[in-house]
């Protein structure tokens, strides 16, 4: 499967494997933003209908 | 017709993002990981670097995608204070941490790199060192939005650090150079990419250079909506307590 | 104008702290350097152009925040922006009045501490120099920096963040400066270079300084 990388595996793996993990945490930070925000946004405007 | 200026309509920009945020989203994750597939398994070992050649579709995108989110955010910044659309604020606003992010894989991918190419992690070169630099900009450009309540006072004092922080930066990265080469003559570590570099290199280049931007597309469009939502949650409470 | 220079440089004297704090920093500094590095006149005498230049940025950094900080609190910022007197002026004597009470001791005490670290004989009217003609940038980038801070509650350190990267060209012009006078090189490229920015900084910044206070101020 993993193509042979020689005496730089580790290094190379490494590298892909922390990038690919940075990659992985800038999008879940903010996935999870925006589900935050837009549930809450959800509720505020829900409460305005009912009030109103 | 329809001007570029429409989208700066934050209802008009959720509208229109709203079918194209998953295109971009779906067609990043397919560049990169077609780029980062085929730079993965299918490219030969150079007959000097060996593997480690591999790192290159990781380092020079997030390298590249580095020094071009700064330029969008100094565009964004610019369009705020010449016509204060409100989404150009938020939208460089939502551009700096994946800025941040792509600085330091390109600097945690070089540093990885160097080590067995020029035997050490780190080396004081112009080009780490005004890496170095932007990563410290990043930092200050978010803590500054972070420490403001008021978003419009935000925007303002975030766009005019933008400007200033982009001079001193160019600055920076000039003095870099003068002061490396002062002290150290005519050691140039820095590999020049794209130089010699092969087609077969070149183009799974390409391909996830191009992915590493519609990922960059798609952060900052999936940000700008939820600093959208936010904004208009913090006004909508706002009311209600007017109320 | 002057009243005002003359109003913010008897604060700083008599608000104790401020005037002496950064020198003493910076006394401290060069102490703790040797101590820290080990006494090998030959180590110190290579380090010494940095630890000088490091040392005067840390200490400029010290009284930043009181740039803005106390006529903030007590309203009189407003009625500075308000005043007849432009608030670019205002800002500009503001960094002027630091420079006086932070740079130009420091300029002062640096031949002193450079004995202390045994800088080499040629380097120091280089340091004196360097110091002299840097500084103001120091000042000029810390108000503006002071000028973003001013109304956060915490700004100390966000203000740090901030600054110290801007000071990034200066520090390396001004330190390379003198360590090129101590090597008996040619000087004149780095001084015409950290002039340059000073230049530059003094002439550009108070725009952006006073436009930052005015939304501040909102």
């Amino acid at each position: 499967m993993i193509p042979d990388l020689g005496r730089y595996a580790s290094e190379v793996l490494s590298a892909y494997v922390v990038s690919l993990a940075l990659l992985a945490g800038v999008v879940a930070w903010y996935w999870l933003r925006a589900r935050a925000v837009r549930s809450q946004l959800d509720q505020v405007e829900q409460r305005q209908e009912r009030t109103e | 017709m329809s001007s570029f200026w429409e989208y700066a309509n934050p209802r008009k920009f959720m509208r229109t993002t709203n079918w194209l945020l998953p295109l971009v989203a779906a067609a990043s994750v397919v560049v990169t990981a077609t780029g980062l597939i085929w730079g993965f398994f299918f490219t030969p070992d150079d007959f000097r670097q060996g593997s480690t050649v591999k790192i290159i579709f990781l380092h020079v995108p997030a390298a590249l995608m580095a020094i071009n989110a700064w330029i969008m955010m100094l565009v964004a910044s610019l369009v705020w204070v010449v016509r204060r659309h409100h989404v150009s604020a938020l939208a460089a606003k939502a551009a700096a941490p994946v800025g941040l992010v792509m600085t330091l894989i390109a600097l945690f991918t070089g540093a990885v790199w160097g080590q067995p190419m020029w035997g050490t992690w780190w080396a004081w070169d112009p080009r780490l060192t005004s890496f170095l630099i932007l990563f410290l900009f990043y930092l200050g450009y978010i803590a500054l939005w972070a420490a403001i309540d008021d978003p419009d006072t935000g925007a303002d004092l975030t766009a005019v650090l933008c400007l200033v922080g982009t001079v001193f930066a160019l600055l920076s990265r000039y003095a870099a150079f003068f002061w490396s080469q002062g002290l150290h003559q005519g050691a140039s570590l820095s590999l020049q990419p794209g130089t010699r570099v092969d087609w077969a290199y070149k183009a799974p280049l390409y391909v996830s250079m191009s992915g590493f931007v519609l990922i960059f597309v798609a952060l900052v469009l999936a940000g700008t909506r939820t600093e959208i939502r936010a904004r208009r949650m913090k006004a909508l409470v706002a009311r209600e307590r007017m109320a | 104008m002057i009243a005002l220079l003359i109003r913010d440089l008897r604060l700083a004297i008599r608000a104790g702290g401020g005037f002496g704090l950064g020198l003493a920093f910076f006394l401290i500094l060069a102490v703790l350097v040797p101590l820290g590095v080990g006494p090998q006149p030959a180590v110190l005498a290579a380090i010494a152009p940095g630890v000088l230049w490091v040392g005067a940025l840390l200490a400029c950094l010290l009284s930043l925040d009181r740039i803005f900080a106390l006529d903030w609190e007590d309203g009189s910022l407003d009625l500075l922006a308000t005043a007849p007197i432009p608030l670019e002026a205002v800002v500009t004597i503001k960094a002027l009045a630091h420079w006086i009470t932070t740079g130009l001791p420091l300029v002062l005490a640096a031949p002193v501490l450079g004995v202390l670290l045994n800088l080499s004989a040629d380097a120091f009217g280089w340091l004196v120099l360097s110091l002299l003609v840097g500084t103001p940038a120091l000042s000029v980038i810390g108000t503006f920096g002071a000028a973003l801070t001013v109304g956060l509650k915490r700004g100390g350190l966000l203000l740090s963040l901030l600054v110290l990267p801007l000071y990034i060209p200066t520090l390396v012009f001004g330190a390379e400066l003198v360590s090129r006078g101590a090597a008996g090189l040619t000087t004149q490229t780095a001084l015409l270079l950290l002039a340059g920015i000073t230049a530059g900084a003094v002439a550009i910044l108070p725009f952006a300084s006073a436009a930052v206070i005015r939304i501040n101020l909102r």
